[in-house]
């Protein structure tokens, strides 16, 4: 059955798509997994089918649409934000493209998510509501949950525009065992001039790797490796490994790098994976040509471990049981 | 405190009788205004102003019903939210 | 995918993939005359929602490049309204290269009418009784403006008859082609016609938008004109690209409405419309 590995081949050699692609399968694909727009710049300039062309087209227009807007979300929260005088760092794809780096071409970008000091919560919460966010979800125990172990404020949504904004204080729940050093992100933040800033290459790099493995189930996985293997091929990866260390996620790093090179081929190059890297692949291509999520058991592997990442089994057990008398 | 308008490259117009569609380039939002709001980003597009020198200079520009300081400010606010205005 | 079909409605072609064979018999029985796309700009999946619901109590979960996931499934005899739903879904959420207005749509010598409005203000019921006094059938779902022209594609899709329509519709055209009776949808009795031969041959022929009307069904009959800005302000609210489509969206529409005229006409039944419409039309 087809996965995703075309994808993953056309994304990293573009050139080495022939004419008698499955085009519809790999157009299908790529919009399950996120990387439309991505696939659609990877391919601009190249010589394909005439619909092909009009259909990537469209999709880098969007992308473009996508952009904007997601600049506009930064901008009405850097004005919001600015009387606080605090360090406001830009995460994922709006720090990608307010960069702009590889990483953002193309990239679909959902919420707006920031860093701020951990001390600053407060204010900054009450800012935004100022400002015309307002929460998402009115669930008490969610709220308690999300302010006391979470790694960020309940989510918030603008009243006008409809847009989501995710406060961190740092880039992984408090209650994982890993700790990344928060106060180190923002020191070593880089200021883009305006009030807002982004968090060095390496913090970058190792942040996209955080999300990609302990925070998460590696859903949307092959879009969040792009970006790491874009991120290095950008900056490169000198000293990337002892910053990842200095942050506890050099495994983490680690992996991500040896799936990135695996993947798309990221120099250097690396040898066949051992048995633990061949299951992330496995869950990282599970995406037909239709589209659909395959591989449910893998799937489910992966969703149990990332909660157990998340918290000790003891309140993981009490967590779930929680939710599921809630329906 | 000063407030300042995009610079008119930003924005797309189009009249529609008693009212203006306005696009707005950076955000990729569309404002519906009437006057005197297509008035007031015009003027604070060239430079920002304060509120006693924007009413003075819309008077001077433009032949505006009533130059009502606190209705003014009002629309000032209004346009603040939606993002066409910002503090200089 | 087990069952597949492809069909080209207007400028949008779709692929539909299926988990039974039923649903897509008959849409290829009901689209037979239709062209094939070449390359799909929509997937769209019916699903089991789980492996043994192919089989016991068959239900259908909408799947496709967008989805709605609060969306409910359909049981296995109401197939050909799901993948309706779905091929809706996906135009409206998905399309990016025309502005899409919720509206019907038909056209008399190379010029179109436009008829918007909320659910029951009857766009898709005038558009149909027109269509049988000669107009072609553009559509009842959706207008898709093009943004360099300015013209409007049909997208004559099937026709959706609920309820009492149904029996009125097959009155009134009793040659037209009907699919199944769909008893017990959330929507009541369902039932699809299938356009003319004129609007099927025609899909590919714009036409110029010259009126636009926001039809109100069981009022007095009158007409009022409506303000370019009214206008404006009520088709962002029945478009659900207008956003998406940035600055291409506001150039169309804005231009739409400064050069074709506005109505708003209340109607108390058809053939009064009709009437009314027609009474129109020869003034301009």
């Amino acid at each position: 059955m087809a996965d995703a590995l075309t994808l993953a081949r056309a994304l990293a050699d573009p050139q080495s798509l022939t004419l008698d692609t499955d085009w519809i399968g790999l157009i299908t694909t790529a919009r399950a997994e996120q990387l439309l727009g991505t696939l659609a710049y990877r391919l601009d300039g190249l010589p394909l089918p005439e619909d092909v062309a009009l259909l990537l087209a469209d999709a880098r227009t969007a992308a473009e649409n996508g952009r904007r807007a997601a600049l506009w979300e930064a901008e009405m929260a850097r004005r919001a934000l600015a009387p606080l005088g605090c360090a406001v760092v830009l995460l994922k794809g709006t720090a990608f493209v307010a960069g702009g780096l590889s990483a953002g071409r193309g990239r679909s970008i959902g919420d707006l998510d920031i860093l701020v000091p951990r001390d600053a919560l407060d204010a900054v919460e009450a800012a935004l509501l100022a400002a015309g966010w307002e929460w998402v979800k009115p669930d008490p125990y969610d709220d308690a949950y999300y302010r006391r172990w979470m790694h960020e404020l309940p989510p918030l949504i603008h009243r006008e525009r409809d847009r989501m904004i995710d406060v961190h204080h740092t880039i992984l729940p408090l209650t994982a065992r890993i700790r990344p050093d928060a106060p180190a992100l923002l020191v070593d933040a880089q200021p883009l001039g305006n009030g807002l800033s982004l968090l060095s290459p390496d913090d970058m790099a190792v942040h996209a790797a955080a999300h990609l493995f302990a925070d998460g189930d590696l859903a949307g996985g092959l879009r969040n490796l792009w970006d790491i293997h874009c991120l290095i091929g950008e900056h490169g990866d000198d000293g990337l490994a002892a910053r990842a260390r200095h942050h506890g996620l050099a495994r983490e790093m680690a992996r991500a790098l040896r799936l990135s090179r695996r993947l798309f081929g990221t120099p250097p190059p690396v040898e066949a994976p051992g048995w633990s890297d061949r299951l992330y692949l496995r869950r990282l291509l599970a995406r037909d040509d239709w589209g659909r999520p395959i591989r449910p058991l893998t799937r489910l592997v992966f969703y149990i471990r990332s909660h157990w990442l998340r918290m000790p089994p003891a309140m993981l057990a009490r967590h779930l049981w929680t939710k599921w008398r809630r329906g | 405190m000063r407030y300042r308008a995009p610079p008119a490259e930003a924005l797309l117009t189009a009249g529609l009788d008693a009212f203006t569609a306005v696009f707005h380039r950076p955000s990729g939002i569309t404002h519906l205004l009437a006057s005197p709001a297509p008035e007031i980003l015009t003027v604070l597009a060239d430079e920002p102003l304060d509120l006693d020198a924007l009413l003075a200079r819309l008077a001077d520009r433009f032949d505006l019903a009533d130059a009502d300081r606190a209705a003014l400010a009002a629309r000032l606010d209004e346009l603040m939210v939606a993002g066409l205005v910002e503090a200089a | 995918m087990r069952h597949v079909f492809s069909v080209r409605i207007g400028p949008i072609g779709f692929r539909v993939g299926s988990d039974w064979r039923e649903p897509i018999d008959q849409l290829r029985e009901l689209y037979r005359y239709y062209p094939s796309p070449n390359l799909p700009d929509f997937t769209v999946r019916l699903e089991a929602t789980r492996p043994w619901r192919r089989l016991v109590r068959p239900s259908i979960r909408i799947a496709g490049d967008y989805t709605l996931p609060e969306a409910a499934p359909l049981p296995l005899a109401q197939g050909l309204l799901a993948a309706e739903m779905a091929m809706n879904l996906q135009l409206a959420l998905g399309g990016r290269r025309h502005l899409l207005l919720h509206a019907s749509c038909v056209e008399r010598d190379g010029r179109a009418l436009l008829m918007t409005g909320e659910s029951g203000a009857g766009k898709s019921t005038l558009a149909t009784l027109l269509a049988a006094k000669g107009w072609r059938f553009m559509g009842d779902e959706f207008a898709l403006i093009d943004p360099e022209t300015g013209l409007v594609h049909a997208f004559p899709r099937l026709i959706s008859l609920k309820n009492a329509g149904i029996a009125a519709a097959m009155a009134a055209q009793p040659d037209a082609r009907f699919g199944p009776l769909l008893a017990g949808t959330p929507k009541g009795d369902i039932r699809h016609m299938v356009p003319d031969g004129l609007a099927v041959g025609a899909m590919d022929e714009p036409a110029r938008p010259v009126l636009l009307l926001f039809p109100r069904y069981g009022h007095a009959a009158e007409t009022l004109p409506v303000r370019g800005s009214e206008a404006f302000v009520r088709l962002t609210q029945a478009s659900t690209n207008y956003v998406a489509m940035g600055e291409a969206g506001f150039a169309t529409l804005t231009r739409l409405v400064r050069t074709v005229p506005a109505q708003a006409i209340d109607y108390p039944d058809g053939a009064a419309a009709v009437a009314q419409v027609e009474a129109l039309w020869r003034t301009l």
